[in-house]
């Protein structure tokens, strides 16, 4: 599949109200073509309000946007958009095989082509042996496991994921990661909304993190995650302590951890040498980036106490 | 919104509410059956005339089309009540409406699936049960397609109402508002008819309006009116015309329905699902 020049997401300012509730402020982002795009936030924060945009199923308050080139919600752009809804449910009388053949016929898929379609989407999400079974007898993980096959069927150039794992067990989370992965490599670019961070790190090439309806950080993961630091685990070290470090800066302490940013990495023994001579015990030495979880947690906690 | 259409329809078939409606048919057609040649070998055994029990049994037949007329109308509230709002509540519409198709589309898709098991339903059975009373009474009404059609009729509005009702309310709130509905307007035409009585003898009286009123709101009381008049024998549409204490029987109708009549019923059912498609336009999901 070739790629387009055009973001197939692309959103400026998009604001929606409920009544006397601001579900979302201000949302600016873009999303490339073949791109995992991490979209992370708290509950609440606006997440599916926004897919529900993108999507059409609700109208905006204001600001603009274009998915695929075209308007909000357009028809024929729907046609290229896989989606698989947090909240997820499909008509439990139909067979998985007879569901993707429903969403076949909605998206307007030739016939031909269509079995093999429909195999390698069941195979993708692990459901080759039970594409004869009714729906109503799966378990909710293997609902959800058929709404990512749906969502993938006919190879779409955006799908759109609203919480995908969160009725999967480890083994499911683990092979969702593989799915986005497989989907990638299609040239298929992932709008995955989550709120596990782990999964989001593991896979996504970009993300954007939004707390009460504005996005906070936007980026590749290595920039939103921000510089590498140096954590050292100590006993006996006082914020007086700090003064004699001087030459490290900067230091900060988190608990009994000293963590020293911007340290190049033949300056970490020299640090822990400093920190013997002053008579400080020293535990253990980790250099790296934040996880992404700390960083969430900055930034989340930051604008709550910036409101405050 | 043919793809819905079909879809509807396998629900349908899929979840036996197609076989639960066919053997309902069945057994209430036995029963009626039965029922109706009990009471002509009891006629017949007492020494009532054939034209005696064939006006009884005309009459019995139009008990049965109003019960059955009733039946229809909950069949239809109760098919269409939960068609839209139970897919959005359980979030099949956010999976289904984020395809390329329009939400009018999916809403005419629901309606004409519901509406072809409706009017099978309404039709097949409607069709048997005057077939086996004419068998076992003898007596075959003036016309069998008139009041198949519009008691089918008085379904698909209803199934309309019941749309238009579920694209807003929960299931079972779209569901009884849609019966009560049916039920006040035959209530509103009732009324007028015995108003029809009093004004014989009192000039100042009129509660026509009310019937009018009522037939403007919701037209499936003037569709009933087509269906007595399909099923009367025409002695006793000769006899009874004019007649005051006649024509207050609400199971009496001395004319079919207008035109007028009939042509505001299919506007209405195009206007209510118009406002449906709006309705449904304009919902968040």
């Amino acid at each position: 599949m070739t790629t387009s020049p055009v973001p197939v997401i692309d959103v400026t300012g998009l604001r929606k109200r409920y009544g006397r509730v601001e579900a979302l402020a201000d949302l600016t982002m873009t999303v490339e073509p073949g791109e995992v795009f991490g979209f992370l936030g708290p509950n609440g924060a606006g997440k599916t309000t926004t897919v529900k945009l993108l999507l059409g199923l609700a109208r905006p308050s204001g600001g603009r946007g274009r998915v695929l080139g075209a308007p909000l919600g357009d028809r024929e752009a729907r046609r290229r958009i896989g989606y698989l809804p947090e909240l997820f449910r499909y008509q439990p009388w139909l067979r998985a095989r007879e569901v993707l053949a429903l969403h076949a016929d909605l998206m307007g898929l030739p016939a031909a082509g269509r079995g093999r379609a429909f195999d390698d989407a069941l195979e993708l999400v692990g459901l080759t042996d039970r594409a004869s079974d009714s729906v109503g007898g799966f378990s909710k993980g293997m609902q959800q496991r058929l709404g990512l096959g749906v969502a993938l069927v006919g190879e779409p150039a955006l799908v759109v994921l609203d919480e995908p794992t969160s009725a999967l067990d480890p083994l499911g989370r683990i092979d969702v990661r593989g799915i986005l992965r497989t989907a990638r490599d299609r040239g298929t670019a992932v709008f995955l909304n989550s709120h596990l961070l782990s999964e989001v790190e593991q896979v996504c090439d970009r993300v954007a993190i939004i707390d009460r309806g504005r996005v906070v950080a936007e980026g590749p993961l290595a920039a939103v995650l921000g510089e590498e630091e140096t954590r050292i685990r100590t006993e006996g070290l006082a914020p007086p302590g700090l003064a004699a470090l001087q030459a490290f800066e900067p230091l900060r302490l988190d608990g009994s951890d000293l963590v020293a940013r911007e340290l190049a990495a033949e300056r970490v023994p020299e640090l822990v040498a400093a920190l013997v001579v002053l008579g400080i015990r020293v535990h253990g030495v980790t250099s790296g980036r934040e996880s992404l979880e700390q960083r969430f947690l900055q930034l989340v906690g930051r604008d709550r106490e910036g409101a405050a | 919104m043919i793809t819905i259409a079909r879809l509807t329809i396998g629900e349908a078939a899929r979840r036996r509410i197609l076989w639960v409606l066919i053997a309902l048919a069945i057994v209430a057609v036995a029963i009626t059956g039965w029922g109706v040649d009990r009471l002509v070998s009891a006629a017949r055994d007492s020494g009532s005339s054939p034209l005696t029990i064939q006006l009884g049994v005309s009459q019995i037949l139009i008990f049965i089309a109003f019960m059955f007329s009733f039946v229809l109308a909950m069949t239809a509230a109760f098919l269409g009540s939960p068609a839209i709002a139970t897919d959005i509540e359980s979030g099949i519409a956010l999976a289904l409406l984020a395809r390329p198709i329009r939400r009018s589309s999916y809403l005419l898709g629901r309606w004409l699936g519901l509406a072809l098991v409706l009017a099978a339903y309404g039709a097949g059975s409607g069709l048997l049960a005057i077939l086996v009373v004419g068998w076992v009474s003898g007596y075959m009404p003036p016309s069998i397609w008139l009041p198949l059609a519009y008691v089918v009729g008085q379904g698909l509005v209803v199934l309309a109402l019941s749309l238009l009702l579920s694209t807003r309310l929960p299931p079972i709130g779209a569901g009884a508002v849609a019966v009560v509905a049916f039920g006040l307007a035959w209530m509103a035409g009732s009324i007028e008819r015995v108003g029809v009585a009093i004004a014989a003898g009192n000039p100042g009286v009129d509660l026509s309006i009310i019937g009018q009123l009522g037939r403007v709101i919701l037209p499936t009381d003037g569709l009933w009116r087509g269906v007595i008049y399909g099923l009367e024998p025409g002695v006793v549409i000769a006899a009874a015309s004019g007649q005051p204490l006649a024509e207050a029987n609400p199971f009496f109708a001395a004319s079919p329905p207008s035109a007028e009549l009939v042509a505001w019923s299919v506007a209405w059912a195009v206007l209510v699902m118009g406002a449906a498609a709006i309705s449904l336009r304009r919902r968040e999901l």
